[in-house]
């Protein structure tokens, strides 16, 4: 049974490394090829002022290897990932590691805020009627509102009053991940059928009773993918509440001084980053949902 | 002794009011339903007998008419918990093992920890599932999870057991086992039974009194009571007595029909 099991498990890895291998490997081909007509013209600029001859091989070469080029070649990227986070002290203002944790603290508080009052507005949108006529709208609404016209007045607003810091970006933050958790939830709060309800009914249950007994549990699987969706909107709101600030801290920052300074590889490591901590985000949430899910007997 | 009616309902009307008209489901129902009753309500779809059954249960509020159940109102039987019932579907939550599913009604009611494990235990040996309370539903057949969900309806002892259609779902032969281990059970707990079904010999297999109901509006055409004994072994149905009454409840299902 293991054998077999485990044999299966290979068949599969096997299956999936291939494919996925193959579509990374045109991906960073066609970032290769891009990097050439992108960075070609700076290439020869040089040449024309400095009025040397280069081979086309060496023309391409260079191509992939310039300090600020418009579009930095993945090894390029790659290097200053490794860096910025492995080979640097994480106490060090340049590391990605320490800027990567500022702007990590602000999306965990706002994920948690913004579950918690998601949470909360599912549960007052199912079982009152009013809740569900006047809070839905606007939850709607506010996400047509783009984060980057509204990011700025929450900053400044939260200033005023002397709030500043972590807090202001974590509210940001929450504003875009609180919606996916509304409404997930109240369909799963809502996702017992008219027979399970009955049947609360005959024992004579008390609404809470329905809610922890039945409503709670059914709704899980909706909760864990609103909250994958959830955790990376709270990351894009902690990155967009550290552009308007013009602050110094955070992936945010990053993005922002490297584009300051034209330092585009800084951008894209920066980018990458953030990339690699929304995965590793949502790769944690996946982990707890199975943990979460076995446990309730559902997954075989 | 004088049996005094747990059930009884006068002049019962019932009206949907639907996007497509009203709907007349029950008209001018009347019955009496004895303790230790095994009524049966049988009819084609639409004749208000799943209806019925909800009216008893405090579901469906009637549009007119009296409808008792223990002496009160069916609502105020209901907040007694004077009732168990079965639905058509097994409804087990897939997140709870077969004995947390029996302990849902006793969590709810707020039964002891210990008083909970018992009951469990018991109305587990009921309907013959013994070990099987760490499973989860999914591990069951349908017939399994069909018999847990009964032993669920009876954890908390209510007198009363309704059942819409229990085995209505279920093949044949799970079908005909699950009807007598329920009259062996019924002979063992003395409870009132009252049990919709579609099947003309599983109603006669079963009852004490079968309730022959029409469509369109919903309503009463014929009440038997059953002179089979209480004792039914499985080949009581190729008695002669067994076939008369199939007959009366084949001739007033299709005069039911024919009327309407």
């Amino acid at each position: 049974m293991g054998c077999v099991q485990g044999m299966m498990m290979r068949k599969a890895l096997q299956q999936s490394l291939v494919p996925v291998l193959a579509v990374i490997a045109v991906i960073v081909a066609i970032w290769y090829i891009a990097c050439v007509p992108m960075n070609s013209a700076w290439t020869a600029q040089q040449l024309e002022r400095s009025g040397g001859t280069m081979t086309v091989t060496e023309h391409i070469a260079d191509t992939w290897s310039q300090e600020r080029p418009r579009l930095p070649s993945p090894h390029q990227v790659g290097a200053e990932l490794w860096k910025s986070t492995i080979a640097m002290k994480p106490s060090s203002k340049r590391s990605l590691i320490y800027h990567g944790k500022i702007t990590l603290t602000a999306t965990m508080l706002g994920f948690a805020i913004g579950t918690g009052l998601g949470i909360l507005l599912a549960v007052g949108i199912v079982h009152s009627r009013a809740m569900d006529m006047s809070v839905m709208p606007w939850a709607i609404v506010s996400q047509t509102i783009p984060i980057i016209a509204i990011a700025p007045m929450i900053i400044v607003v939260l200033y005023s009053i002397g709030v500043q810091g972590t807090l202001p970006k974590a509210i940001i933050s929450a504003y875009l991940s609180f919606f996916p958790v509304v409404v997930g939830m109240v369909k799963g709060l809502r996702s017992p059928d008219a027979m399970q309800l009955d049947l609360l009914q005959t024992y004579h249950a008390s609404k809470s009773q329905s809610f922890w007994k039945l409503r709670l549990p059914a709704s899980m699987p909706y909760l864990f993918t609103s909250l994958k969706i959830g955790v990376a909107a709270s990351l894009v709101g902690a990155i967009v509440g550290e552009l308007p600030t013009g602050a110094v801290r955070g992936l945010g920052a990053r993005l922002l001084s490297g584009s300051y300074y034209g330092q585009t590889v800084q951008i894209w490591s920066a980018l990458f980053a953030a990339a690699l901590l929304a995965a590793a985000l949502v790769a944690i949430i996946s982990l707890i949902e199975r943990i979460v899910l076995k446990r309730m007997g559902v997954a075989a | 002794m004088t049996p005094c009616p747990t059930i009884t309902a006068r002049n019962l009307d019932l009206t949907f009011e639907t996007n497509d008209g009203p709907v007349h489901a029950l008209k001018d129902v009347a019955l009496d339903i004895n303790k230790g009753d095994f009524v049966s309500f049988i009819g084609p779809s639409g004749c208000g007998k799943t209806t019925f059954l909800r009216c008893i249960a405090g579901l469906e509020t009637p549009t007119a008419g009296e409808i008792s159940v223990n002496g009160m109102s069916p609502e105020d039987a209901r907040r007694a918990r004077a009732y168990g019932y079965v639905f058509q579907a097994a409804g087990l939550y897939p997140w709870r093992t077969i004995g947390g599913n029996i302990r849902l009604p006793l969590e709810i009611m707020g039964f002891s920890k210990t008083e909970q494990t018992e009951r469990m235990k018991r109305v587990m040996n009921l309907v013959d599932l013994d070990g099987f309370e760490r499973k989860f539903p999914w591990q069951l057949s349908g017939g399994m999870q069909q018999r847990a969900s009964i032993a669920r309806a009876l954890a908390f002892d209510a007198d009363i057991l309704l059942m819409d259609e229990p085995f209505g779902a279920l093949d044949e032969i799970v079908r005909d086992h699950l009807n007598e281990q329920l009259l062996h059970l019924w002979a063992q707990t003395n409870k009132t039974i009252g049990f919709v079904t579609h099947s003309i010999p599983e109603a006669v297999y079963l009852s004490t009194k079968i309730v022959v109901m029409s469509p369109r509006p919903g309503r009463i055409t014929d009440v038997i009571d059953s002179p089979l004994p209480r004792e039914r072994p499985l080949e009581i149905r190729d008695s002669a007595a067994f076939i008369e009454i199939a007959q009366r409840v084949r001739d007033g299902l299709r005069a039911g029909h024919d009327d309407a």
